[in-house]
């Protein structure tokens, strides 16, 4: 079965209207043009104190107009899919090109850029549940979580949520692409209590096919240890120290990286890493790729937001980085070709290590493992790099105490160098897939 | 609906957005009627309608050209129905009478029973007038809107050569609401918004950095153009770039920290504000619950979170639930005093709602949030809480914040910032991260300056996945001990 007859949108109407947008932008003397309709379905339930707190039902679209006439760009967004409000939004992207100048680098991608075919990827996945039973799983769950530790007061809240959607592009160099994909979750956040201290942590589980999510138990136990393990925490004396970052919140040091080396920071001048292609960033053992289209993952994607297909990019390979991660408009800016990477990466994969968290504290001996990252401290113009971190004190390569209200601070230049290792407990959850990783040194600031 | 000038053809807030918003889809007050009457029935304590309607724009001059604009538009109705704790929500984004009937329906799933019962009577609530209902998109002609950018951007290549980058914008919001709800409450508002940013980088002897600077608020795009202000924000963005090429790393571990005026409140809108949020307080998981009328900041901090000031980026006539704002004292002399509450919290708190119900838009429910969140004056000169620091450092201008409100632990990050050394400015320091647990750090307040500022009007608050504008600002403050996450070992 097609995946399409799958979906509870009516792809062949959301057709039908990016055609008759194209058409309009032409007969308003566009010289190209390209729309793309976003829209999504379902609700999300919460729980709180052992019954329902929230019901919330949602059915967003927007559909997004671009027009060129020549190198000159209008755009206009619009919810309503009526023809005069949809006609009435081309013409004010029409408008809007008149008064902005040309711009030798805008434009649809080439006709050979183009993603055509483009693979399926069984990204969509109904999840047949009622909203009553959500309420029930998200009572469960919270039921379980209170009854984890007598120390956990309470829960913030507890969710379940699922949505259906249909993402949409077709330009007027005769792209058209189009796929479902799903998104189903279950989270629940805990307040822990111990004295006067509260501490609060949380656990969730995300999947695109509900089969995949992990068990009520699982995330409420996950929730519940979590939240427990922060209580006692104290601050640490200000010092030089090695450093973990825990899978999930290493996946922030990555994402670092992949902002550094996009097209749009690159040539804005606004990147540390501004003409460091074939140079080496990382040790030699670290290779990073994209993998686009893993089967029913979150972050996979046929095609990018221009419509060109989205490939297994090596963006570092032994240390050296060998890609940008550009789009049609900074390719052209940059003098080089599209990397599929309109709108962003799509699963980007470093090559894991061969130890779990516990064998990474044994290497690490005594250091900080940092579990939780708070604030925008990142600069990404010089790679200054300063946040608030929680997590764990080790020592002889075990947790010894909680810890908080401390930063940790370095070049982010000089933390990739600095890379020992990456663990293999690899967090699938996101668009950027890691295990743990080592850094050497990092300064804590704390009292 | 509005001539040329901008200006309003209807005087009357109500029609204008009766006009945007229920007369397209030819929705009567009869209907509307009967839609809170379908929704409000038995076991139902309250519920609403929100209608919104949002038209914008925006401008972007990058590298020298008028890279693109964008026009959005976004209109719909959110319903809601409210039985004790629970909620049930839906929205449509289409204002006609099937799609309000079937998300009223969805509503109101969240009770089982259905009976209809009597509401109040709608009656319009008086409201402030602190903004014009301008529609600020028309305020200027479209060549006169990227002129102002061209005009900036070549004045200030010209100022310094070392500029490898510029990146500007000019956008604009033009916003119309309309609450029915079932406490008899009818208001209207029209919000119009305005934004100018600028964004910019230097290159001196490989070394690259940046400067950025803006404002806006409840105006229109004359407000830029108005002293030259367009002008002096690229000066601004300049003048802090210069400044971070000469900035050495910053010292790390607990130090006194003066804060400069304005824009550095928000460090009161992370370690205070969140935290005295009414749905956080009524659950008991803030590290403020439980707290009022207790000691929670040093005597000489009083602050407030103020909806009512004219034209400001976070001020409302009313609040989205059509309450109208309030000058609301949070902490008096160190004392706390107030949460901030919409009309479920106060609801379930037996108080009532202080004006602070608000929500991105009609797909988001209502949920507690700030406005204009400042601290009063003090008495003591700015140069005075300088000249008082043997060793620390003097921020004067920041990025964004986060807060954990359950623990109070809150960091904001510093974009300008100096060593401050016996008691003088001395060289600049390069932005880090600055922690502290907030009601710790309140009670470390020591001294406050006379020199009260509000920020330029750039803020952006976001909570539970919604963004709102808000607004920032104190007068200089001394705080003891603050970390520091620099790199340099002191």
């Amino acid at each position: 079965m097609n995946a399409m007859e799958q979906s509870i949108f009516n792809a062949s109407q959301f057709q039908m209207l990016s055609d008759d947008i194209l058409q309009e932008a032409k007969r308003e003397g566009a010289s190209s043009a390209e729309v793309s309709i976003a829209a999504n379905k379902g609700f999300s339930v919460s729980a709180h104190e052992g019954d329902v707190e929230t019901v919330e039902y949602n059915q967003d679209k927007v559909i997004e107009i671009t027009v060129y006439f020549g190198k000159r760009t209008g755009s206009a967004s619009i919810s309503d899919v009526r023809p005069d409000a949809v006609h009435a939004a081309v013409r004010a992207a029409c408008h809007i090109a008149k008064f902005t100048d040309a711009d030798p680098a805008a434009g649809i991608a080439e006709k050979d850029e183009l993603a055509l075919p483009y693979p399926k990827l069984d990204l969509a996945y109904t999840w047949p549940i009622s909203v009553e039973k959500a309420i029930e799983l998200a009572c469960q769950c919270e039921r379980e979580a209170l009854a984890y530790d007598k120390r956990i007061m309470s829960s913030e809240e507890t969710s379940v949520a699922t949505l259906e959607a249909l993402h949409l592009y077709a330009n007027s160099n005769g792209f058209i692409g189009f796929y479902p994909y799903t998104r189903h979750e279950i989270s629940c956040v805990l307040i822990g209590k111990q004295g006067n201290e509260m501490q609060r942590d949380y656990s969730y589980t995300v999947a695109s096919n509900s089969a995949n999510l992990e068990s009520i138990s699982h995330v409420a136990t996950r929730a519940g240890e979590r939240t427990v393990r922060r209580l006692g925490a104290r601050r640490l004396k200000t010092t030089k120290t090695p450093v973990i970052f825990m899978a999930e919140e290493a996946r922030g040091l990555l994402g670092h990286f992949i902002a550094a080396i996009s097209g749009g920071s690159l040539y804005r001048k606004s990147s540390f890493l501004v003409d460091h292609l074939n140079k080496k960033i990382f040790p030699s053992f670290v290779q990073i790729q994209e993998q686009p289209h893993l089967m029913g993952a979150l972050g996979s994607a046929p095609f990018d937001e221009d419509g060109v297909t989205t490939r297994a990019n090596v963006f570092i390979e032994d240390g050296i980085l060998r890609n940008y991660s550009l789009s049609v408009y900074s390719a052209r800016k940059l003098g080089m070709r599209t990397t599929g990477n309109a709108g962003g990466i799509h699963n980007l994969v470093i090559k894991l290590g061969d130890k779990n968290l516990p064998a990474l504290l044994q290497t690490m001996g005594k250091g900080l493992l940092v579990t939780e990252i708070m604030g925008d401290g990142v600069n990404l113009v010089t790679g200054d790099y300063s946040r608030g971190v929680g997590g764990f004190w080790v020592e002889n390569g075990e947790i010894q105490y909680p810890v908080h209200e401390i930063t940790v601070a370095g070049k982010l230049q000089d933390m990739y160098t600095k890379i020992r290792e990456v663990g293999n407990d690899v967090d699938v959850r996101g668009n950027i897939r890691t295990g743990s990783i080592l850094i050497e040194e990092v300064m804590v600031a704390g009292s | 609906m509005f001539n040329k000038n901008g200006l309003p053809v209807m005087t009357d807030v109500l029609e204008i957005v009766r006009h945007d918003l229920l007369d397209p889809g030819g929705l009567t007050d009869n209907q509307l009627q009967q839609v809170i009457h379908k929704l409000a029935g038995r076991e139902v304590d309250y519920a609403d309608l929100y209608f919104q309607s949002t038209y914008s724009e925006s401008w972007v001059l990058e590298n020298g050209i008028i890279k693109g604009g964008s026009f959005d538009i976004d209109r719909g109705v959110g319903v809601r129905a409210i039985s004790g704790e629970k909620t049930g929500f839906a929205y449509a984004d289409d204002i006609v009478m099937p799609a309000l009937q079937q998300a009223a329906l969805a509503a109101r799933s969240i009770v089982k029973q259905g009976a209809e019962q009597s509401i109040q009577a709608w009656h319009k609530l008086p409201a402030h007038h602190l903004y014009q209902p301008i529609n600020p998109l028309h305020s200027l002609s479209e060549q006169d809107k990227v002129s102002l950018l061209q005009r900036v951007d070549s004045y200030i290549r010209k100022k310094d050569p070392r500029i490898v980058q510029v990146n500007i914008s000019l956008s604009g919001e033009y916003e119309t609401i309309l609450v029915m709800a079932s406490d008899g409450h009818l208001a209207a508002d029209v919000r119009p918004l305005v934004r100018f940013n600028i964004n910019l980088v230097i290159l001196h002897n490989g070394r690259r950095e940046s400067g950025y600077a803006g404002g806006g608020g409840r105006f229109d795009y004359q407000h830029f153009l108005t002293g030259d202000l367009a002008f002096q924000y690229a000066d601004e963005a300049l003048r802090q770039a210069i400044v971070n090429l000469d900035a050495i790393d910053a010292p790390a571990g607990t130090m006194t920290v003066v804060l400069g005026p304005g824009w550095p409140g928000v460090l009161l809108h992370e370690a205070v504000g969140h935290g005295l949020e009414g749905d956080f307080n009524r659950k008991g998981i803030s590290a403020y619950s439980g707290r009022l009328g207790q000691r929670v900041a040093s005597e000489l901090c009083t602050i407030v979170d103020n909806g009512t000031l004219p034209n400001r980026r976070g001020s409302l006539n009313i609040d989205d639930e059509g309450t109208p704002t309030q000058n609301n004292v949070l902490i008096e002399n160190g004392m706390l005093r107030n949460y901030m509450l919409d009309k479920r919290n106060a609801r379930l708190m037996g108080v009532a709602s202080t004006g602070n119900g608000r929500r991105e838009s009609y797909a988001h429910l209502t949920i507690p949030r700030m406005t204009n969140t400042y601290m009063l004056a003090g008495s003591t000169l700015p140069e005075e809480i300088i000249a008082s620091v043997e060793r620390g450092i003097y921020a004067v201008n920041f990025g964004g914040g986060q807060v954990d409100i359950t623990s109070g632990k809150f960091v904001f990050s510093t974009s300008e910032a100096y060593i401050i050394e016996k008691g003088k400015i001395g060289a600049p320091v390069k932005g880090a991260t600055l922690i502290g647990n907030g009601p710790d750090t309140l009670m470390k307040v020591s001294m406050v300056g006379n020199d009260l500022k509000l920020d330029t009007g750039v803020g952006v608050c976001g909570k539970d996945g919604q963004s709102v504008p808000v607004g920032v600002g104190q007068p200089t403050l001394r705080v003891d001990e603050l970390t520091v996450g620099g790199t340099r070992t002191q």
